[in-house]
């Protein structure tokens, strides 16, 4: 019953918000690649909520191999959804685009999207490096820019006038960080700084 | 974002202003000495298509962008000067010609276009205006700094836009 709860809570949290941007009037007024552009945008920030949750094994009736394996597949999934948002967006009003990505746009969403983008990237790209650098380095790091990823997409997202319906919109942003809090208290993150702090005191 | 509802109080204030010294039999010609330029605005170029046909209404209509264009400094209204505005708009995107429309101010400065209803597009409800000089020089102008506009609706429900220019002699 508990599992149930869990598993058809967060899927409101995170269908909801996709299915009312869909009935947004403003849709009839847009270009596909431009209303693609926008979905992949509002379904990266779904699967954003997941992504912690996963991370810290979480989710009931998930073995950890499993939930590891399922967070790399959302984590891509979510990258790839940010590039077709962002070329999908390039295709619809290049010169937008290019002042957003060059931090002069007039919008004050655009900054926040592109950090939050250069910071999902570079967790991306950090797990990539995995083999290669310290476990140490590797949770402080992918916590670090994955956090950055989350708390920059609020803003982003929230302050943008468009298919996305105010109070889902709020809501899911809340749960997203929400789930990004649990897992870095679950994870506890900051241990391993301390206890490398102790090491070297020691 | 606030550049321009800034910009449209101190119009509404001005023109207030205006009203009651005219009304008042007082002409203080002082008050509109030093009216600073509008400045151009970022991403006002933005999906600018240069050469729009002047026209009463751009598509169907149904809103409707206004505004005043005035000289810096004296605020002296300019009559016959060429505005070009284009918007995401029910019957369009930004970068489509049928978007774009091009009329020019009255004797009083005054300008009108009736345009299909602009609706939120790139996170805001916003149009598009510009001052060209190159493109005023064929009305007999151009004798001003070119002035890209951006400006915000307050809502996406509004039917109007009011949009002031102050040009700079070039």
């Amino acid at each position: 019953m508990r599992r149930f709860a869990i598993w058809a809570g967060l899927g409101a949290l995170a269908l909801v918000p996709v299915l009312l941007a869909a009935w947004s009037p403003y849709l009839a007024f847009r270009q596909p690649v431009y209303i693609v552009a926008g979905f992949a945008g509002i379904a990266a920030l779904a699967l954003m909520l997941f992504q912690p949750l996963l991370a810290s094994l979480l989710l009931p009736g998930m073995s950890a191999a499993r939930g590891r394996r399922l967070h790399v597949w959302v984590g891509t999934a979510v990258v790839g959804l940010v590039i077709i948002h962002v070329g999908g967006l390039w295709i619809t009003s290049p010169p937008d685009v290019i002042d957003a990505l060059l931090l002069r746009s007039p919008t004050p969403f655009s900054a926040w999207g592109v950090l939050a983008m250069v910071a999902l990237f570079g967790a991306g790209m950090l797990a990539l490096a995995r083999g290669w650098i310290g476990v140490r380095a590797w949770r402080v790091g992918h916590t670090l820019l994955v956090a950055t990823a989350v708390i920059a997409t609020v803003p982003h997202a929230w302050l943008i006038e468009g298919a996305m319906e105010p109070f889902s919109k709020a809501v899911l942003l809340a749960a997203a960080l929400f789930t990004l809090a649990l897992a870095v208290r679950r994870r506890q993150v900051w241990r391993v700084v301390w206890r490398r702090r102790r090491l070297e005191r020691g | 974002m606030n550049g321009s509802r800034t910009d449209r109080r101190r119009f509404l204030a001005l023109g207030a202003g205006a009203t009651l010294v005219t009304a008042s039999g007082l002409t203080v010609p002082a008050q509109a000495a030093g009216l600073p330029p509008t400045p151009t605005m970022r991403g006002g170029a933005n999906n600018y298509r240069a050469g729009a046909a002047i026209m009463e209404r751009i598509g169907g209509g149904g809103f409707t962008m206004e505004g005043r264009v005035r000289r810096a400094g004296d605020g002296a209204p300019l009559a016959g000067r060429r505005i070009q505005m284009w918007a995401h708009t029910t019957e369009g995107h930004e970068r489509d010609w049928e978007s774009h429309g091009a009329t020019l101010t009255n004797e009083d400065g005054l300008f009108v276009m009736d345009m299909p209803q602009i609706v939120p597009a790139f996170g805001q409800a916003h149009g598009h205006l510009a001052y060209d000089a190159d493109e005023d020089g064929a009305f007999g102008g151009g004798g001003f700094e070119t002035v890209f506009l951006r400006p915000l609706m307050s809502s996406p429900n509004d039917k109007t836009l009011f949009v002031d220019f102050v040009l700079t002699p070039a």
